[in-house]
């Protein structure tokens, strides 16, 4: 290549212009969570444009619970957003149990809220830590989190021998009643957690640099976030108080004293907050039913193979992402007809593009880390 | 002979000062993060760097296609020698110092700019945008935190009249300088920019693994990659060195040896340095930009101002 000379430029000096760079950032990259894909125009170092990709983690959850029976279809649902398994267990159990119309005992709703509570405040402490990963304080608050999710892991690993894929929840009740002493560890859990949570404040929530790297960054309106279906600490970060916990009870939320945490402006450090006060109100749900629980035998007694009766049900419950909707159809067979998941992180990556827009490549990640997918359940 | 054995020396004690820096860190890191560290290869890991060290060497050697041969090649070198010959300079005890420059303290600034050359030239040469990205934010990072880190060397050099690091340590023979306020925040001037200049936390933002994947030396594998690294912890203890030396009365100390003072001094600043990489996330790019120019460089503007003012009066 012949190098240009100072008299070119002199010359073509009207044309002289700086290039969009096109960078493509992931499959594989260190804050992409997984296997997404997005396509960044850059501007310098300016996002002027950005594309979603998805599907590089599609398994055709959807078109495998057409070919399973009922019951078979739980081991799925625990790939779908694998840091919040037992929440997905939950949900398609509700589920099934809307389409056979079945009821479950007191013990069962108790130890099945418990058990979803927790695995909601596991799941947050890996979005938190991973967020602030991103943000560049190196592991130190990704290995405190996962030191604290630790507990409830091993908790659920003696409950059902599964360390992420849990598997714990059946139709009609749960795979195995709590061990004698689990209400006496979920109580010193609580305890220390509370602890553990005034940390995290001092560590990262009020830390300067965490401050101006999250304030007034990736600001989602409410009405975008409506417009987009965005449901989870994402909606109400952005000041919209809707939690189907509370607005649409199921179960037995309806019992329990509790509040919804808002974020004011949307931004990202919103977001953050959002998802740490959550799991302190978690605590707080996980604390009054512990309490509360009754006795009773919580082990399901439904048939493993039963014939859905010809109809349809709808269950949606609030994961930690946002609302997990499973929609069943069955034709009276022993497998469902159609199961339409409706998962929250697909609906919370898609405003992604409008979030990152204009802003500096550090930014997007701020962001992209921030919304906290799980690329499991986008891709299904 | 002497020149033979100052240079050995020298080369013996970077790579053992960088391997020690490396499980040290790895040790400081697992403590803070409630892990155990490196634990299996030696006593509580520490052959570990050893180790590395070996599978670094027998590692293949991957260029890319699409990359710029010679400044690719080149660009470890430049980041590594600046960091080997700084050391000529650097007073390790009463009579423990390769040749006492008259000019000292303006050489070891001097060669250690011309890391950014290095670091630029990698992220350049890879031909991977994400390294010329990581280039790019190097050479206006270190360009601009060279500013305050002079301005606050200057203040010292007002203090004492030389540049020769021996006769600033003796000047602090009835008080370290950092007792004195306007040294005092000279050197936390110091700590910032020079935490910059090595790019370590909260400034690293060259290699910022979460956005860069490894910044300007994603491309390099094997002994390449390790030239960098041993480059970057070479750096880390130069600047503990200079900081211990221009603020803490280097080697002078009741007692011990002098060489213990000094190396007691110069790795407790790196402690200080990985207490902070642990604990705290990273800037953005024109955060960093803006702290140099709108905060530090006039602070310490003022500073040498005043203090001039005071020395002249």
């Amino acid at each position: 290549m012949n190098s240009p000379n100072t008299t070119d430029f002199v010359q073509k000096g009207n044309e002289l212009r700086s290039e969009e760079m096109v960078v493509n950032m992931g499959p594989q990259h260190p804050s992409t969570h997984g296997v997404l894909y997005l396509e960044l125009r850059l501007d310098g170092e300016i996002v002027v444009d950005c594309r979603v990709h998805i599907g590089y983690l599609h398994r055709s959850c959807e078109k495998i619970a057409e070919n399973r029976t009922y019951t078979q279809f739980i081991p799925f649902t625990d790939r779908l957003d694998y840091l919040a398994s037992m929440n997905n267990n939950l949900g398609y159990c509700l589920a099934v149990e809307k389409l056979l119309n079945i009821q479950v005992n007191e013990r069962t709703q108790y130890i099945r809220t418990i058990i979803a509570e927790l695995n909601r405040v596991a799941s947050h402490l890996v979005g938190i830590g991973t967020f602030a990963q991103d943000l560049g304080a190196y592991a130190t608050p990704m290995f405190y989190c996962f030191r604290d999710r630790e507990q409830i892991v091993q908790l659920f690993d003696e409950l059902c021998g599964g360390r992420l894929t849990y598997n714990y929840m059946r139709i009609g009740g749960v795979q195995t009643d709590f061990p004698p002493h689990a209400v006496k560890v979920i109580k010193d859990f609580i305890k220390y957690e509370r602890k553990k949570l005034k940390e995290y404040m001092e560590l990262l929530t009020y830390n300067a640099i965490f401050l101006s790297r999250t304030k007034k960054i990736g600001i989602l309106k409410p009405e975008v976030a409506i417009d987009y279906g965005m449901t989870g600490p994402m909606l109400r970060a952005a000041g919209v108080k809707w939690d189907l916990r509370k607005d649409e009870p199921y179960m037995i939320y309806d019992r329990f004293k509790f509040d919804v945490p808002v974020g004011t402006n949307g931004d990202s450090w919103d977001r953050f907050k959002v998802r740490l006060d959550e799991i302190g109100e978690s605590l707080k749900i996980i604390e009054q039913a512990v309490e509360a629980l009754p006795p009773g035998n919580p082990v399901a007694k439904v048939n493993k193979v039963f014939k859905g009766p010809p109809g349809e049900a709808y269950m949606r419950t609030e994961n930690p992402r946002g609302e997990l909707g499973f929609y069943l159809v069955s034709d009276g067979g022993q497998k469902p007809y159609r199961n339409k998941i409706r998962s929250p992180s697909f609906s919370n990556i898609a405003v992604l593009p409008e979030l990152i827009r204009g802003l500096n490549v550090s930014d997007a990640v701020c962001v992209l880390g921030s919304t906290d997918i799980v690329m499991g359940e986008i891709d299904r | 002979m002497e020149l033979t054995i100052a240079v050995l020396s020298v080369v013996g004690f970077i790579s053992v000062s960088a391997m020690f820096l490396v499980w040290g860190e790895r040790k400081v890191s697992a403590l803070f993060q409630n892990r155990l560290g490196p634990n299996v290869v030696g006593w509580h890991g520490s052959l570990q760097s050893v180790a590395d060290m070996v599978k670094l060497l027998l590692k293949e050697n991957i260029m890319p296609a699409q990359a710029d041969k010679l400044v690719w090649w080149l660009a470890p070198f430049f980041v590594v020698v600046p960091a080997v010959a700084v050391f000529v300079t650097i007073p390790f005890g009463k009579n423990l110092i390769v040749h006492d420059l008259n000019v000292g303290i303006l050489f070891i600034t001097s060669i250690s700019s011309v890391t950014v050359l290095g670091i630029f030239m990698a992220g350049w040469g890879s031909n991977n945008k994400y390294s010329l990205l990581g280039g790019m934010r190097s050479a206006a990072q270190i360009i601009s935190y060279e500013v305050p880190l002079l301005l606050s060397i200057v203040l010292v050099i007002m203090e004492t009249g030389t540049l020769s690091m021996q006769e600033i340590i003796k000047a602090q023979a009835h008080g370290w300088f950092i007792l004195k306020p306007h040294l005092a925040l000279a050197f936390i001037i110091y700590l910032i920019s020079a935490t910059a200049e090595v790019n370590r936390v909260p400034f690293d933002i060259p290699e910022a693994e979460s956005e860069l994947g490894a910044g300007y030396h994603t491309e390099y594998t094997g002994m390449k990659f390790g030239m960098f690294f041993v480059a970057e912890y070479t750096n880390l203890f130069i600047i503990s060195a200079i900081a211990a030396t221009l603020f803490l009365g280097g080697w002078q100390g009741p007692w011990l040896p002098s060489w213990f003072w000094f190396l007691l001094k110069a790795y407790g600043l790196v402690f200080l340095s990985m207490w902070v990489r642990w604990t705290l996330p990273r800037v953005r790019m024109d955060q960093m930009m803006g702290f140099a120019w709108k905060v530090l460089t006039p602070i310490a503007l003022a500073n040498l101002l005043i203090s001039g003012w005071f020395m002249v009066k």
